[in-house]
Protein backbone atom coordinates (compact mmCIF):
# COMPACT_ATOMS: atom_id res chain seq x y z
CA UNK A 1 0.00 0.00 0.00
CA UNK A 2 3.15 2.23 -0.38
CA UNK A 3 2.25 3.56 -4.28
CA UNK A 4 -1.09 4.48 -3.58
CA UNK A 5 -1.47 7.26 -6.26
CA UNK A 6 -1.08 4.39 -8.51
CA UNK A 7 -3.93 2.26 -7.83
CA UNK A 8 -7.40 2.57 -8.62
CA UNK A 9 -9.59 3.80 -7.11
CA UNK A 10 -11.01 7.03 -5.16
CA UNK A 11 -9.22 10.20 -4.07
CA UNK A 12 -6.72 10.13 -1.43
CA UNK A 13 -8.65 11.47 1.28
CA UNK A 14 -10.74 9.39 1.04
CA UNK A 15 -8.46 6.08 1.21
CA UNK A 16 -6.89 8.27 4.22
CA UNK A 17 -10.40 8.76 5.93
CA UNK A 18 -10.82 4.42 4.97
CA UNK A 19 -7.50 3.32 6.04
CA UNK A 20 -8.15 5.02 9.82
CA UNK A 21 -12.01 4.19 10.05
CA UNK A 22 -12.03 0.49 8.74
CA UNK A 23 -11.08 -1.27 11.50
CA UNK A 24 -13.82 0.48 13.63
CA UNK A 25 -16.78 -0.42 11.38
CA UNK A 26 -15.35 -4.29 11.17
CA UNK A 27 -15.49 -3.88 14.99
CA UNK A 28 -18.63 -2.19 14.93
CA UNK A 29 -20.46 -5.23 13.00
CA UNK A 30 -18.95 -7.85 15.61
CA UNK A 31 -19.91 -5.72 18.36
CA UNK A 32 -23.41 -5.71 17.13
CA UNK A 33 -23.38 -9.34 16.77
CA UNK A 34 -22.28 -10.64 20.01
CA UNK A 35 -24.15 -7.67 22.05
CA UNK A 36 -27.33 -8.64 20.10
CA UNK A 37 -29.00 -10.39 23.53
CA UNK A 38 -28.96 -6.83 25.58
CA UNK A 39 -29.06 -4.29 23.14
CA UNK A 40 -30.74 -3.70 19.50
CA UNK A 41 -29.11 -5.61 16.96
CA UNK A 42 -28.25 -9.42 15.51
CA UNK A 43 -26.22 -11.71 13.51
CA UNK A 44 -27.99 -10.34 10.21
CA UNK A 45 -27.53 -6.82 11.11
CA UNK A 46 -23.76 -7.50 12.46
CA UNK A 47 -23.20 -9.42 8.76
CA UNK A 48 -24.31 -6.45 6.83
CA UNK A 49 -22.15 -4.19 8.61
CA UNK A 50 -19.47 -6.38 7.98
CA UNK A 51 -19.83 -6.80 4.23
CA UNK A 52 -19.99 -3.15 4.01
CA UNK A 53 -16.59 -2.43 5.85
CA UNK A 54 -15.18 -4.79 2.75
CA UNK A 55 -17.33 -2.86 0.49
CA UNK A 56 -15.50 -0.14 1.93
CA UNK A 57 -12.39 -1.08 1.03
CA UNK A 58 -13.41 -2.05 -3.06
CA UNK A 59 -14.74 1.85 -3.59
CA UNK A 60 -11.83 3.12 -1.82
CA UNK A 61 -8.82 0.88 -3.09
CA UNK A 62 -10.29 -0.31 -6.09
CA UNK A 63 -10.99 -4.50 -6.59
CA UNK A 64 -7.69 -5.92 -6.57
CA UNK A 65 -7.27 -4.39 -3.21
CA UNK A 66 -10.11 -5.94 -1.75
CA UNK A 67 -10.10 -9.17 -3.57
CA UNK A 68 -6.08 -9.97 -2.30
CA UNK A 69 -7.33 -9.28 0.82
CA UNK A 70 -9.99 -11.28 0.91
CA UNK A 71 -10.23 -13.53 -1.75
CA UNK A 72 -13.40 -14.70 -3.63
CA UNK A 73 -12.99 -18.76 -3.61
CA UNK A 74 -11.81 -18.03 0.18
CA UNK A 75 -14.89 -16.22 0.69
CA UNK A 76 -17.34 -18.91 -0.84
CA UNK A 77 -15.18 -21.47 1.24
CA UNK A 78 -15.89 -19.68 4.31
CA UNK A 79 -19.99 -19.29 3.74
CA UNK A 80 -19.86 -23.05 3.20
CA UNK A 81 -18.24 -24.27 5.95
CA UNK A 82 -20.48 -21.11 8.36
CA UNK A 83 -24.03 -22.74 7.04
CA UNK A 84 -22.82 -26.39 7.71
CA UNK A 85 -21.99 -25.43 11.13
CA UNK A 86 -24.86 -23.67 11.63
CA UNK A 87 -27.23 -26.26 10.33
CA UNK A 88 -25.40 -29.02 12.54
CA UNK A 89 -26.03 -26.70 15.34
CA UNK A 90 -29.25 -26.24 14.77
CA UNK A 91 -30.66 -29.59 14.05
CA UNK A 92 -28.52 -31.36 16.50
CA UNK A 93 -28.47 -31.19 19.98
CA UNK A 94 -27.08 -27.59 21.01
CA UNK A 95 -27.19 -25.91 24.39
CA UNK A 96 -30.09 -23.54 24.32
CA UNK A 97 -29.13 -21.01 27.07
CA UNK A 98 -25.86 -19.99 24.40
CA UNK A 99 -28.12 -19.91 21.47
CA UNK A 100 -28.30 -16.00 21.27
CA UNK A 101 -24.22 -15.70 21.16
CA UNK A 102 -23.55 -19.06 18.59
CA UNK A 103 -26.38 -18.29 16.50
CA UNK A 104 -26.02 -14.74 15.78
CA UNK A 105 -21.83 -15.35 15.03
CA UNK A 106 -22.39 -18.41 12.35
CA UNK A 107 -25.17 -16.52 10.72
CA UNK A 108 -23.08 -13.02 11.11
CA UNK A 109 -20.52 -15.07 8.94
CA UNK A 110 -23.56 -16.44 6.47
CA UNK A 111 -24.81 -13.00 5.93
CA UNK A 112 -21.53 -10.91 5.96
CA UNK A 113 -19.84 -13.23 3.38
CA UNK A 114 -22.76 -13.69 0.88
CA UNK A 115 -23.37 -10.14 0.81
CA UNK A 116 -19.60 -9.32 -0.37
CA UNK A 117 -19.13 -12.50 -2.51
CA UNK A 118 -22.58 -11.17 -4.10
CA UNK A 119 -20.76 -7.48 -4.17
CA UNK A 120 -18.02 -8.85 -5.64
CA UNK A 121 -19.85 -11.20 -8.52
CA UNK A 122 -21.68 -8.19 -9.41
CA UNK A 123 -19.13 -5.93 -9.90
CA UNK A 124 -16.97 -8.26 -11.57
CA UNK A 125 -19.83 -9.00 -13.96
CA UNK A 126 -19.97 -4.97 -14.90
CA UNK A 127 -18.76 -4.30 -17.77
CA UNK A 128 -17.64 -0.51 -16.12
CA UNK A 129 -14.93 -2.42 -14.72
CA UNK A 130 -14.12 -4.40 -17.20
CA UNK A 131 -12.68 -1.54 -19.75
CA UNK A 132 -11.03 0.46 -16.62
CA UNK A 133 -9.21 -2.90 -16.07
CA UNK B 1 -48.54 10.63 15.87
CA UNK B 2 -48.08 13.38 13.77
CA UNK B 3 -44.73 13.69 12.60
CA UNK B 4 -45.47 9.43 11.74
CA UNK B 5 -48.33 10.77 9.44
CA UNK B 6 -45.38 13.42 7.78
CA UNK B 7 -42.69 10.92 7.26
CA UNK B 8 -45.35 8.16 5.48
CA UNK B 9 -46.27 11.09 3.10
CA UNK B 10 -42.66 11.87 2.80
CA UNK B 11 -42.27 8.26 1.87
CA UNK B 12 -45.28 8.37 -0.60
CA UNK B 13 -43.71 11.45 -2.47
CA UNK B 14 -40.27 9.98 -2.89
CA UNK B 15 -42.02 6.79 -4.09
CA UNK B 16 -44.00 8.95 -6.70
CA UNK B 17 -40.61 10.72 -7.70
CA UNK B 18 -39.08 7.36 -8.17
CA UNK B 19 -41.55 5.75 -10.13
CA UNK B 20 -42.04 9.24 -12.48
CA UNK B 21 -38.24 10.25 -12.69
CA UNK B 22 -36.15 9.90 -16.06
CA UNK B 23 -33.33 9.87 -14.94
CA UNK B 24 -32.18 6.00 -13.27
CA UNK B 25 -29.99 7.15 -10.94
CA UNK B 26 -32.47 9.93 -9.43
CA UNK B 27 -34.61 6.57 -8.89
CA UNK B 28 -32.51 4.55 -7.50
CA UNK B 29 -31.77 7.88 -5.19
CA UNK B 30 -34.98 8.50 -4.38
CA UNK B 31 -35.80 4.71 -3.11
CA UNK B 32 -33.09 5.35 -1.38
CA UNK B 33 -35.27 8.37 0.47
CA UNK B 34 -37.87 5.72 1.37
CA UNK B 35 -35.80 3.57 2.73
CA UNK B 36 -34.59 6.08 5.31
CA UNK B 37 -37.87 7.45 5.92
CA UNK B 38 -38.99 3.88 6.68
CA UNK B 39 -36.29 3.25 9.20
CA UNK B 40 -37.39 6.72 10.78
CA UNK B 41 -40.85 5.24 10.75
CA UNK B 42 -39.67 2.79 12.82
CA UNK B 43 -38.02 4.48 15.05
CA UNK B 44 -40.69 6.29 15.67
CA UNK B 45 -42.77 3.05 16.18
CA UNK B 46 -40.09 1.98 18.77
CA UNK B 47 -38.62 -0.94 16.72
CA UNK B 48 -34.72 -0.03 16.96
CA UNK B 49 -33.95 -3.99 16.03
CA UNK B 50 -35.98 -2.68 12.51
CA UNK B 51 -34.76 0.46 12.29
CA UNK B 52 -31.35 -1.10 12.38
CA UNK B 53 -32.13 -3.84 10.16
CA UNK B 54 -33.86 -1.14 7.62
CA UNK B 55 -30.96 1.18 7.16
CA UNK B 56 -27.94 -1.49 7.12
CA UNK B 57 -30.07 -2.89 4.28
CA UNK B 58 -31.37 -0.25 2.89
CA UNK B 59 -27.25 1.41 2.56
CA UNK B 60 -26.01 -1.86 1.28
CA UNK B 61 -28.72 -2.53 -1.14
CA UNK B 62 -28.33 1.41 -2.59
CA UNK B 63 -24.30 0.57 -3.17
CA UNK B 64 -24.82 -2.42 -4.79
CA UNK B 65 -27.68 -0.68 -7.09
CA UNK B 66 -25.35 2.01 -7.70
CA UNK B 67 -21.95 0.99 -7.90
CA UNK B 68 -22.58 -2.92 -9.46
CA UNK B 69 -25.80 -2.65 -11.76
CA UNK B 70 -26.38 1.16 -13.15
CA UNK B 71 -23.48 1.14 -15.92
CA UNK B 72 -25.24 4.02 -17.86
CA UNK B 73 -28.28 5.49 -18.16
CA UNK B 74 -31.32 2.99 -19.41
CA UNK B 75 -33.89 5.00 -21.60
CA UNK B 76 -37.26 3.02 -21.25
CA UNK B 77 -40.54 4.05 -23.14
CA UNK B 78 -43.48 5.65 -21.09
CA UNK B 79 -45.52 5.98 -24.34
CA UNK B 80 -47.83 3.41 -26.26
CA UNK B 81 -50.94 1.08 -24.57
CA UNK B 82 -51.91 3.79 -22.25
CA UNK B 83 -55.42 2.52 -22.57
CA UNK B 84 -54.34 -0.88 -21.37
CA UNK B 85 -51.88 0.36 -18.74
CA UNK B 86 -54.31 2.81 -17.23
CA UNK B 87 -56.93 0.02 -17.14
CA UNK B 88 -55.02 -2.33 -15.64
CA UNK B 89 -53.44 0.08 -12.76
CA UNK B 90 -57.44 0.88 -12.01
CA UNK B 91 -58.07 -2.37 -12.09
CA UNK B 92 -55.01 -3.81 -9.25
CA UNK B 93 -55.70 -0.47 -7.49
CA UNK B 94 -59.35 -1.17 -6.44
CA UNK B 95 -58.69 -4.53 -5.88
CA UNK B 96 -55.89 -4.00 -3.73
CA UNK B 97 -58.02 -1.12 -1.52
CA UNK B 98 -60.80 -3.43 -1.40
CA UNK B 99 -58.64 -5.84 0.07
CA UNK B 100 -57.51 -3.60 2.54
CA UNK B 101 -60.75 -2.12 3.49
CA UNK B 102 -62.04 -5.67 4.26
CA UNK B 103 -58.77 -6.41 5.70
CA UNK B 104 -57.99 -3.59 7.79
CA UNK B 105 -61.68 -3.70 9.42
CA UNK B 106 -60.86 -7.24 11.07
CA UNK B 107 -57.50 -7.02 12.61
CA UNK B 108 -57.23 -5.03 15.87
CA UNK B 109 -56.70 -1.44 15.89
CA UNK B 110 -53.46 0.09 16.05
CA UNK B 111 -51.18 -0.49 19.56
CA UNK B 112 -53.66 -2.87 20.94
CA UNK B 113 -52.40 -6.10 19.96
CA UNK B 114 -53.96 -9.35 20.78
CA UNK B 115 -51.10 -10.85 23.24
CA UNK B 116 -52.19 -14.52 23.80
CA UNK B 117 -48.69 -16.55 22.21
CA UNK B 118 -46.25 -13.00 22.78
CA UNK B 119 -47.44 -12.82 26.30
CA UNK B 120 -45.28 -16.14 26.86
CA UNK B 121 -42.44 -14.74 24.61
CA UNK B 122 -42.32 -11.41 26.88
CA UNK B 123 -42.81 -13.46 30.23
CA UNK B 124 -40.01 -16.09 29.67
CA UNK B 125 -37.52 -14.26 27.63
CA UNK B 126 -35.41 -14.04 30.68
CA UNK B 127 -35.48 -16.88 32.55
CA UNK B 128 -35.89 -19.73 29.56
CA UNK B 129 -33.89 -17.80 26.89
CA UNK B 130 -31.27 -15.98 28.94
CA UNK B 131 -31.33 -12.98 26.30
CA UNK B 132 -32.63 -9.48 27.49
CA UNK B 133 -33.64 -8.85 24.63
CA UNK B 134 -36.65 -9.79 23.43
CA UNK B 135 -36.49 -9.65 19.64
CA UNK B 136 -33.52 -11.64 19.90
CA UNK B 137 -34.76 -14.14 22.27
CA UNK B 138 -37.48 -14.77 20.32
CA UNK B 139 -35.40 -14.58 16.73
CA UNK B 140 -32.77 -16.80 17.94
CA UNK B 141 -33.63 -19.36 20.79
CA UNK B 142 -38.07 -19.67 21.09
CA UNK B 143 -38.20 -19.91 17.32
CA UNK B 144 -34.63 -20.67 15.75
CA UNK B 145 -35.85 -23.03 12.95
CA UNK B 146 -37.52 -19.84 11.93
CA UNK B 147 -33.95 -18.35 11.59
CA UNK B 148 -32.52 -21.58 10.27
CA UNK B 149 -34.92 -21.54 7.25
CA UNK B 150 -34.16 -17.63 6.97
CA UNK B 151 -30.27 -18.54 6.48
CA UNK B 152 -31.16 -21.63 3.93
CA UNK B 153 -33.65 -18.98 2.12
CA UNK B 154 -31.00 -16.08 1.62
CA UNK B 155 -27.58 -19.06 1.34
CA UNK B 156 -29.82 -20.44 -1.58
CA UNK B 157 -30.49 -16.80 -2.89
CA UNK B 158 -26.00 -16.55 -2.43
CA UNK B 159 -25.66 -19.51 -4.36
CA UNK B 160 -27.82 -18.74 -6.89
CA UNK B 161 -26.23 -15.38 -7.39
CA UNK B 162 -23.14 -17.00 -7.70
CA UNK B 163 -23.65 -19.51 -9.78
CA UNK B 164 -25.05 -16.91 -12.57
CA UNK B 165 -22.45 -14.38 -11.77
CA UNK B 166 -19.25 -16.36 -11.69
CA UNK B 167 -16.67 -15.47 -13.50
CA UNK B 168 -14.79 -19.18 -13.91
CA UNK B 169 -16.97 -20.50 -17.40
CA UNK B 170 -17.12 -17.28 -19.09
CA UNK B 171 -14.01 -17.18 -20.88
CA UNK B 172 -14.89 -20.37 -22.76
CA UNK B 173 -17.76 -18.60 -24.22
CA UNK B 174 -15.85 -15.98 -25.74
Amino acid sequence: MQKIHEEPGMTLIVKTVTRITLGFILLYGIYITVNGHVAPGGGFVGGIIVALSFVHIMLAFGKKVALKRLHSNMLRIFISVAALIFLLMVIGPWEHRYSHIAIPLFEMAIVGGGLFAIFIALVLLSKFDKNSE
Amino acid sequence: MVELHLILLFMIAAAVIAVEVKDLLSGVVAIGAVGIGLCMAFLMLKAPDLAIMQLVVEILSLIILIRATIRKDIPFSVSGRWVFNTASTLLFMAIFLLAAYFTLKTIPAFGNALMKVSRFYIDNAVSKAGSENVVAAIVVNFRAYDTLGEVAVLFTAIIGVLAIARSAGKARGR
